[in-house]
């Protein structure tokens, strides 16, 4: 929720009094972090323990590994293309191929009440079962490597958007279906300008959570054998060479992903939802 | 142009409608005005082919209807439900244009006109939610402008906005008729303000919802809100039509029901309607 209040601001107001305003809120929120961060530092050097390398050198470890190219790469290395690219190549992919289904099979549930109720229970049972014991089935099913591995991306994903998208289609208010009825839009103007904006809100709330579980799975399923890149391999790597920085460094580098693709989320939401929240607050 | 026969409406075993007939000239201006629980606005729904009527027929300009017709607009009464908030008050007018093939600059063109003509010129980039009520419902009433029907139905357009607001939005309606010479059909409770804008009031009675009488209203044609008002015809107008809707009538029709039972028909009706519109 950091990254919401964040990015938020003020909206109006003095230009530099606002901007001044935002920069002391983003100090006070880094504060905890430096703090834990240095204790952590003083607290690894005083124990010398090599399973917790303290954060400076983690930091090193990392610029070494992934940011040491030329400046034509933007300063990424090599490996950095080696593990970091395919990694979120796939997840990406994957996050799109969710994104895409889950929105298509969620308008066409959520209109229809007759497939919704038929469909249901056998959805819920499905978005239950955890999607990393699902893992091995895909392994027999697709392709080792990416196939395996996007298809378990897309089996975590898809549901929170699924789901959400289904039940943001079935609560379109009726008033505005009968408008779009009475002026005869047809059925796709009906999707495209009544019922995916009515659902957007629901559909951006599945896809906070397909984000996150995706970032999951895209470790998860490069941890199996028939992996030979991505980050979730780095991992299994320096594991058996006991490289605990690399290990750490991965660590922290989903860490920083995961945060960074949650803000750029929540800026694209709050810019696509604006009439959102400004008919909400006209409501109250 | 519209001709209404025998038209009936019922939920399961609750009659709401019954035995309708009813004649609308071109250019003509008519107020239905009834008794809450009358199906007045399913009337509406039917007339406007969003609700298919278990008995009877629509006619609209010799074609039978059977879903909704092509050149026909609709204002609701919710407006605030009935706009939609992730488009601007320009882009709500311009969408229903989408299907009359024109393009996207001209769309736009004609929604500001249509904007103009109901004074919100002004308004045009923002959104609905950032205007007043009243404002809302004029950009409804703009955006069934610049559809350019042959038929316009209202249903209570004016039901949730307050008094000053109304007068000023009635006024526009006849503004409105009166400059594009189209035909009118308007639902109210307010037995006033169906006087006020009518050329013609057909009186519902309820139980089931039947046209209890028809009365011309021999009002000049240029009315303004406080001499109209005031006018000794109007007065007598509105006390014969109140009779009416009251059900205060000298031959022998049973008293309306009692305000519990009326309910009770409002909640079927409401509860009926979601699931027969799919």
């Amino acid at each position: 929720m950091t990254a919401a209040t964040l990015t938020a601001g003020p909206a109006r107001g003095a230009r530099g009094g606002a901007a001044a305003r935002v920069v002391r809120g983003v100090l006070h929120r880094l504060l905890p972090l430096v703090v834990l961060v240095a204790c952590w530092e003083g607290a690894t050097r005083a124990s010398g323990s090599v399973f917790f390398p303290p954060p400076s050198k983690i930091v090193k470890r990392m610029r070494e590994m992934w940011l040491s190219g030329p400046p034509s790469h933007l300063y990424f290395s090599a490996e950095a293309g080696d593990s970091i690219a395919p990694s979120l190549g796939r997840m990406a992919l994957a996050l799109v191929l969710s994104v895409i289904a889950g929105v298509v099979l969620g308008i066409a549930l959520g209109r229809s009440e007759r497939v919704l109720a038929y469909l249901q229970p056998l959805m819920q049972f499905a978005r239950v079962i955890p999607p990393p014991t699902l893992v091995p089935v895909f392994i027999v099913l697709f392709k080792l490597g990416t196939e395996m591995q996007v298809a378990s991306i897309v089996f975590s994903a898809i549901w929170p958007v699924l789901l959400n998208t289904a039940d943001g289609a079935r609560s379109v208010d009726p008033m505005q279906m009968a408008t779009a009825e009475a002026f005869r839009f047809s059925a796709a103007d009906r999707i495209r300008y009544v019922i995916i904006p009515a659902s957007l809100p629901k559909i951006f709330a599945g896809l906070r959570l397909a984000l996150s579980l995706s970032l999951i799975l895209m470790v998860f399923s490069e941890l199996l054998p028939g992996t030979s890149d991505g980050l979730g391999f780095e991992l299994t790597n320096a594991q058996s060479q006991s490289d605990l920085p690399t290990i750490w460094s991965v660590i922290v580098l989903l860490g920083v992903l995961g945060y960074l693709f949650n803000t750029i989320l929540l800026a694209v939401e709050r810019r696509v939802l604006s009439w959102h929240r400004g008919a909400r607050k006209a409501d109250s | 142009m519209l001709e209404i026969s025998g038209l009936g409406h019922a939920y399961g075993t609750h009659r709401v409608l019954e035995g309708i007939d009813l004649k609308v000239g071109e250019g003509e201006l008519v107020t239905i005005v009834g008794p809450s629980g009358c199906g007045k606005s399913t009337l509406l729904r039917c007339i406007a082919g969003l609700v298919p009527p278990t008995e009877g027929k629509v006619v609209l300009k010799g074609a039978p209807i059977d879903g909704v017709p092509d050149d026909l607009a609709v204002v609701f009464q919710d407006y605030s439900r009935s706009l939609l908030p992730w488009l601007t008050v320009r882009d709500n007018v311009a969408l229903p244009l989408r299907r009359r093939g024109l393009g996207k600059a001209e769309r736009r063109a004609q929604a500001v006109k249509a904007l103009a003509s109901v004074g919100l010129e002004d308004a045009a980039g923002k959104y609905p939610w950032q205007l007043s009520g009243g404002m809302q419902q004029r950009v409804s009433i703009a955006r069934a402008l610049a559809y350019k029907p042959t038929l316009m139905l209202m249903d209570e357009p004016f039901g949730s906005v307050d008094a000053q607001t109304r007068e000023d939005l009635e006024d526009l309606v006849l503004q409105v008729h009166r400059a594009e010479g189209m035909t009118i059909l308007l639902v109210t409770h307010d037995i006033d303000e169906s006087v006020y804008l009518g050329d013609r009031v057909v009186v519902l009675a309820r139980n089931p919802g039947r046209v209890r009488d028809e009365l011309p209203v021999t009002l000049p044609a240029g009315r303004d809100q406080i001499g109209t008002r005031a006018d000794a015809e109007f007065v007598r107008l509105r006390a014969e039509v109140g009779r009416l809707v009251r059900g205060v009538v000298k031959d022998s029709e049973p008293p309306d029901a009692t305000d519990a039972e009326d309910a009770d028909a409002e909640a079927v009706a409401t509860a009926v309607e979601e699931p027969a519109k799919k």
